[in-house]
């Protein structure tokens, strides 16, 4: 029954020590010990950072899902943290605080934007469809721009954090990381589950090749439509977080180039890894952050180095360590 | 006499001035091997695109079990029970072949909007792919990545794959191209394991195998149909002497 377990079941990994366990999880523990260091030292600098990977991970995760498991390279990515920020932001405003109204909302136009621009894009390829959804992504970006009562072109501060009637306080800087941490870890394990199952399959077997999957009887567009759709969301529920997270929102938070680095991230860690996208987050803002402080010009530095893993490191960080490659 | 599985008349395609389809028509009983042969370039794998549904012809009907599917999507037809095998291999290169398979029967196997449990541990997928996978005797290979796969192995994968969608009607774009002659003759009696129980329309430039396997043959040069009929017939037709077994013979002798 030995063959037959292998053949019908999961694969169990080889061992929980090898490399590609090995590293996600010494990552995650980090993350999740990043509060205890904070309170130790007293700095709560290491909390904002880290909880700022967190959420860009977040993104990050959400982009490799159509990008790297859907080979749908979607340069607007940011256009969905902006509208989860707005989102918060606005209904701030609005004098609405409650989280659970913000953040719903913040998913749902997500989603609905990713659906009117998946539906409008999907069935182009290529150049026409990097060239749409950035063109979307800046259509937002200019009507954020636009809207005077909310901060124009300067952004705005919103005055308090989402509130969760007493469940969570994110006012207090623990908290706000552990719940971006949890979120974080929520969304790894929705998209492992997702990418494993009969609709990752046809989106994967999609990007493989779409010539056969129609000739086994699948139409995928509808299937790529909902993976969009689901990234959006997920993307949303980060830009909710960002909003909470830096207590502001401005049109930058969709300019084309924060689309370009989530592009980045996702490409550095590994595209279509499961955890690639959180390496290659970790990395890019760590590398910022260090080469912010020693020269006042780090894209001069963070280029070249990127240049480097595109010729050198197929499978990106993650593929360095056995993770499977994708070309 | 009942109707023909597939019927297709005057069907026609042209790529700018070349007339690959040019009034082609054709019947294929159920049961029956049906194949077509011709030179180089005379619209074999034209045909089999236009009865897929990939191309879309400028004239002409198809009907498949007495239903018009000239206009119907290439995964609409697979649905009917259409299956095609690529005359250059197709398949999802960086999947295993028994996950090649399984999407195949996954594909059948009502819609793909299940988001959370592992299609890779449900038995209902993974073991009538094996079986398939048993049935063109890759079983042993199940678990290795197509492109770890031989030019061999993979071409009786992309026939795996195609009988996984439960076919009522298989398409073969030369399965035995590029192969040895030792996978060719295991190729060629896979096939006959098929013979009767699966509708076949198989494209073959080797004559022997053509003759060994065909119950009738189709010819075509410049997109026309030149003769047709049973295998005794075709091989004492004037015109297709003419026009092809006499420029193969000449290769060979
Ligand atoms: N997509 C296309 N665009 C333009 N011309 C095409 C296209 N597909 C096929 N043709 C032309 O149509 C004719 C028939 O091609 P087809 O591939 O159907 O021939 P074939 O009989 O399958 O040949 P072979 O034995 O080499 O496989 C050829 O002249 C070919 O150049
Ligand atoms: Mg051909």
């Amino acid at each position: 029954m030995k063959a037959a377990r292998k053949v019908l079941g999961v694969p169990l990994p080889a061992c929980w020590l090898a490399p590609r366990t090995a590293l996600p999880a010494a990552v995650l523990v980090v993350l999740g010990l990043v509060p205890v260091y904070a309170a130790a030292t007293g700095d709560p600098f290491a909390l904002t950072l880290f909880g700022r990977i967190e959420i860009l991970a977040m993104a990050a995760l959400s982009l490799n899902l159509i990008m790297g498991y859907g080979g749908m390279a979607s340069f607007g990515h940011a256009a969905y943290l902006g509208i989860g920020g707005y989102a918060v932001g606005i209904l701030w405003k609005e004098g609405i605080g409650s989280g659970f109204v913000q953040w719903p909302v913040a998913i749902a136009v997500s989603a609905l934007f990713a659906l009117v621009v998946g539906a409008l894009s999907l069935r182009t390829r290529g150049v026409y469809f990097i060239m749409i959804t950035l063109a979307f992504a800046q259509m937002v970006y200019y009507v954020a721009q636009g809207l005077d009562r909310y901060g124009g072109d300067d952004g705005m501060t919103i005055g308090s954090r989402s509130s969760f009637a007493g469940l969570v306080n994110l006012n207090n800087a623990a908290q706000l990381y552990y719940l971006c941490f949890a979120l974080l870890l929520a969304s790894l394990f929705l998209v492992s589950r997702l990418v494993n199952s009969r609709f990752g399959l046809v989106i994967e077997g999609t990007r493989s090749n779409e010539r056969r999957m129609r000739a086994i009887g699948v139409s995928p567009f509808r299937y790529k439509l909902v993976c969009f759709v689901i990234a959006g969301a997920l993307c949303g529920l980060a830009g909710a977080l960002l909003a909470n997270h830096t207590n502001f929102i401005s049109p930058a938070m969709m300019y084309w180039t924060r689309s370009g680095d989530l592009m980045v991230m996702v490409i550095l860690g590994g595209l279509g890894s499961l955890f690639g996208p959180v390496l290659g987050t970790v990395t890019y803002l760590l590398l910022e952050e260090a080469l912010s402080r020693v020269t006042e010009y780090p894209g001069l530095f963070i280029g070249p180095a990127l240049l480097l893993v595109a010729i050198f490191m197929h499978g990106g960080i993650e593929g360095l360590f056995g993770a499977r490659r994708r070309d | 006499m009942t109707e023909p599985l597939l019927q297709v008349a005057g069907l026609t395609k042209r790529f700018g001035g070349v007339v690959a389809a040019d009034a082609i028509a054709l019947d294929i009983t159920a049961g029956e091997c049906h194949a077509v042969i011709g030179p180089n370039g005379a619209g074999k794998t034209t045909l089999v695109g236009l009865l897929a549904g990939e191309i879309a012809p400028q004239g002409g009907s198809i009907r498949f079990d007495g239903r018009d599917i000239t206009a119907l999507a290439v995964h609409n037809r697979s649905q009917l029970g259409v299956a095609r095998s690529f005359q250059t291999t197709s398949l999802f290169a960086e999947f295993t072949a028994l996950d090649n398979v399984a999407l195949a029967v996954q594909a059948h196997a009502g819609h793909s909007f299940r988001f959370w449990t592992s299609a890779r541990a449900e038995a209902a997928l993974r073991e009538p792919a094996l079986q398939a996978l048993e049935d063109v005797g890759l079983a042993a290979r199940a678990e290795a990545r197509v492109d770890k796969l031989s030019h061999g192995e993979q071409r009786q994968l992309e026939i795996a794959v195609a009988l996984a969608t439960k076919p009522r009607l298989l398409l073969l774009d030369e399965p035995m191209a590029g192969l040895g002659a030792d996978e060719s003759a295991r190729m060629v009696a896979l096939l006959r394991r098929f013979k009767g129980a699966i509708t076949m329309l198989l494209i073959e430039h080797d004559m022997a195998t053509v003759f060994a396997l065909a119950d009738r043959i189709t010819v075509l040069v410049y997109g026309r149909v030149i003769a047709g009929g049973d295998p005794a017939s075709v091989r004492a037709d004037a015109a297709v002497r003419e026009a092809y077994l006499g420029e193969h013979d000449a290769r060979h002798d």
